[in-house]
């Protein structure tokens, strides 16, 4: 499949690169999730979705935090948050998807936490203590959300007819952003050369092997790897909704860009 | 022993202290009006979760997003536990959600205004929650005890939402006059409502007395009113806020702050469904319910499922 | 409520009694309750709603119908608001420290 020319990866501070990745990430997923907030299919499922969304929000907060100081420019985690442009986010596409209903919600969730899993159960002991301990923290928040998510899978797979179909569709429409989750580029080349973060083609078997496992017990289909594969978040390529999200976000703080809060 | 008798023994577990529980003997008016605060009581807190959900994307900083969040949070919990403490006396939360959603039970006014900038979002942490708390703390004394542990539950939980509120409003008043501006807009829009929220005047209070004396409440909407007031006028005088009454008097004598006639027919007029976003609100309340409908229906179909799988293979 | 403590067909699911631990070797005390479609569920609800400031390090979760509990032995010919259905509360148990305590 032909793809698309994207702009180069920014390899001047690969570290800064990789944080922002990793925050972005998590910021436009937890963006996502907090617009379900008082709008849950159950009462306490408004709870639950309300917690990852907390989760990852808090998540994205200490990654950015951290880039910031790592970039050493004196940009705080609001200043990257609120004030960078589409062009200039890193996350993946997945991320960034429309809620769409529940299901959709649901099997976004169960694609990436399984993904976050696997790659925070390496970060969790790499060398540098500060990225070591936001994963270590953010490894057990995780594996609640795989949890959360995977058994609405099971649930949603195997509960009536309607449901089936509803998160089979949601699986169809995602899988063509689940192959940049294993993206790489120099970034990571460079970093994994000093032995610092983990290949990502190293995770991928074992996230094909949970997917499938839970696709399977769901009564779900796998769909098709040979397709058209979204990439280029990592460098700045998104989708026409990323924009409208990031409208939302930052119009307050961008209006007042002097303004305390 | 008869109904008089039995009513007797009832108020004098009452003025003895004694809480009541839902297995208890109890009047029957006794059940619909503990019934009737509880489920309306319940529903504020999930209609409550609009106006305020409405500024969690747009919040101005992340830390301020995580508190909104928890705090939008935290409201979902509180309807939990009430609509909890309701189901003690025999209605399940699926009846009462049915009757929240035909416009049939009522819940509180406040929520029928917009939040149209983010200084709502401090003003409402601020004075509705600080109105909230007063009217809770008394109730976490209530005589029916799963509505006493409920709102104890709920006072212990929300004491960082009116903080927040307040940190809000205080740190946009050290701001930009645009913010200043903001505030003060907000105030204006909200100090009306929120004197309303503790309900008529005691001489026009038709459920007030009879809730006194059951303990179910111990203090009067009027009491509870002044308490409020007195403790946020000395506040916003110090953000240096203006209070929207002409006629506020600070009276040496009583030692309390005296407010202007307040405007009730506006708060009939919101409570019987023709405030600005009635329609709204339960637009989207009915909307996320029939969503959610697929949903539920399939963890339904599931769980029976996997019971029968459990009976086959024992 | 319908039979057995389920709801209505598209509802909110039954409801279960939420017992949590504070700290190990502290016993389970009752929670509250949560509404939830089969056990699992109601296990995660329990932790989002009961455990949101990490009031709890262990859980367990019982559906309501399931409770058998003592009667008020004074009870005599009394206007019951709920016989039939007071096994799923509570609030109706006499529990240590049910949330009593204030800090």
């Amino acid at each position: 499949m032909q793809h698309l020319e994207h702009s180069k990866a920014d390899t001047s501070k690969p570290f800064f690169e990789y944080l922002l990745r990793l925050g972005d990430d998590r910021l436009i997923l937890g963006h996502r999730m907090s617009e379900w907030c008082g709008y849950g299919p159950q009462l306490e499922e408004d709870l639950a979705m309300a917690n990852i969304a907390l989760d990852l929000i808090g998540q994205a907060k200490a990654l950015l935090e951290y880039a910031g100081e790592v970039e050493g420019e004196g940009r705080s985690e609001d200043d990257l948050a609120y004030f960078r442009d589409d062009i200039d986010f890193r996350n993946l596409q997945l991320a960034e998807q429309p809620n769409g209903d529940f299901g959709f919600t649901i099997a976004r969730q169960f694609l990436f936490s399984t993904f976050n899993e696997l790659l925070l159960e390496r970060l969790q002991d790499h060398p540098d203590r500060q990225l070591a301990g936001i994963a270590s923290k953010s490894l057990k928040e995780t594996r609640y959300h795989v949890r959360h998510s995977r058994d609405w899978v099971l649930r949603l797979g195997d509960g009536t007819d309607e449901s089936n179909q509803r998160i089979q569709q949601a699986f169809d429409d995602l899988w063509m952003y689940t192959a940049e989750l294993f993206y790489m580029d120099e970034v990571d080349e460079i970093l994994i050369k000093d032995g610092k973060v983990p290949d990502l083609k190293e995770l991928q078997p074992e996230w094909n092997e949970r997917v499938n496992q839970t696709l399977k017990e769901a009564t779900l289909q796998r769909p098709d790897d040979d397709q058209y594969m979204a990439t280029g978040g990592r460098v700045g390529f998104h989708q026409e909704e990323l924009g409208y999200l990031l409208m939302e976000m930052q119009f307050l703080r961008r209006s007042h860009p002097e303004a305390e809060w | 022993m008869d109904e008089q008798q039995k009513l007797q023994e009832f108020q004098d577990r009452i003025d003895a202290g004694e809480k009541i529980e839902p297995k208890d003997w109890m009047p029957e008016r006794f059940r619909k009006q503990l019934v009737r605060m509880m489920s309306q009581h319940a529903h504020s807190e999930i209609i409550g979760m609009l106006p305020e959900g409405n500024w969690i994307t747009r919040a101005p900083s992340l830390r301020r997003k995580l508190a909104l969040l928890a705090k939008v949070q935290d409201e979902a919990g509180h309807g939990l536990y009430l609509y909890s403490g309701a189901e003690t006396l025999g209605v399940s939360r699926d009846e009462m959600i049915d009757d929240l959603l035909s416009g049939k039970a009522k819940y509180s006014n406040i929520f029928n205004y917009p939040t149209q900038t983010w200084a709502d979002i401090g003003v409402i942490g601020w004075l509705v929650d600080g109105a909230a708390i007063v009217n809770q703390t008394m109730l976490a004394k209530s005589s029916f005890g799963p509505y006493a542990r409920a709102n104890l539950r709920i006072c212990k939980e929300e004491s960082f939402h009116r903080k927040q509120g307040h940190e809000i409003i205080a740190t946009m008043m050290k701001g930009t006059p645009a913010q200043r501006k903001m505030v003060q807009d907000a105030v204006n829009r909200w100090w009306w409502p929120t004197l309303m929220m503790f309900g008529p005047p005691d001489d026009n209070s038709p459920n007030s007395n009879e809730l006194i004396r059951w303990k179910v409440k111990t203090k009067t909407n009027d009491e509870l009113r002044q308490s409020f007031i007195d403790r946020t006028v000395e506040e916003a005088h110090d953000m240096g806020i203006e209070i929207p009454d002409p006629d506020l008097r600070y009276n040496e004598e009583t030692k309390h702050w005296e407010i202007g006639e307040i405007n009730f027919d506006e708060l009939y007029r919101v409570v019987t469904g023709n405030g600005p976003m009635n329609k709204k609100r339960m637009a989207a309340r009915r909307k996320a319910h029939e969503e959610g409908r697929w949903v539920r229906e399939a963890a339904e179909a599931y769980a029976e499922k996997q019971k029968l799988k459990e009976k086959k293979a024992s | 409520m319908g039979e057995n403590g389920i709801n209505r067909k598209g509802g909110e699911g039954r409801m279960w009694e939420v017992f949590t631990q504070k700290k190990t070797g502290d016993p389970h005390e009752h929670a509250g309750n949560v509404h939830a479609h089969d056990a699992e569920m109601a296990l995660q609800h329990a932790r989002d709603v009961y455990s949101r400031r990490n009031e709890a390090v262990s859980i367990w979760v019982v559906p309501s119908d399931q409770i058998t509990a003592s009667s008020p032995d004074d009870a005599g010919p009394f206007f019951d608001p709920a016989e039939d259905k007071i096994f799923r509360h509570p609030q109706f148990y006499k529990v240590p420290h049910v949330s009593k305590k204030r800090r």
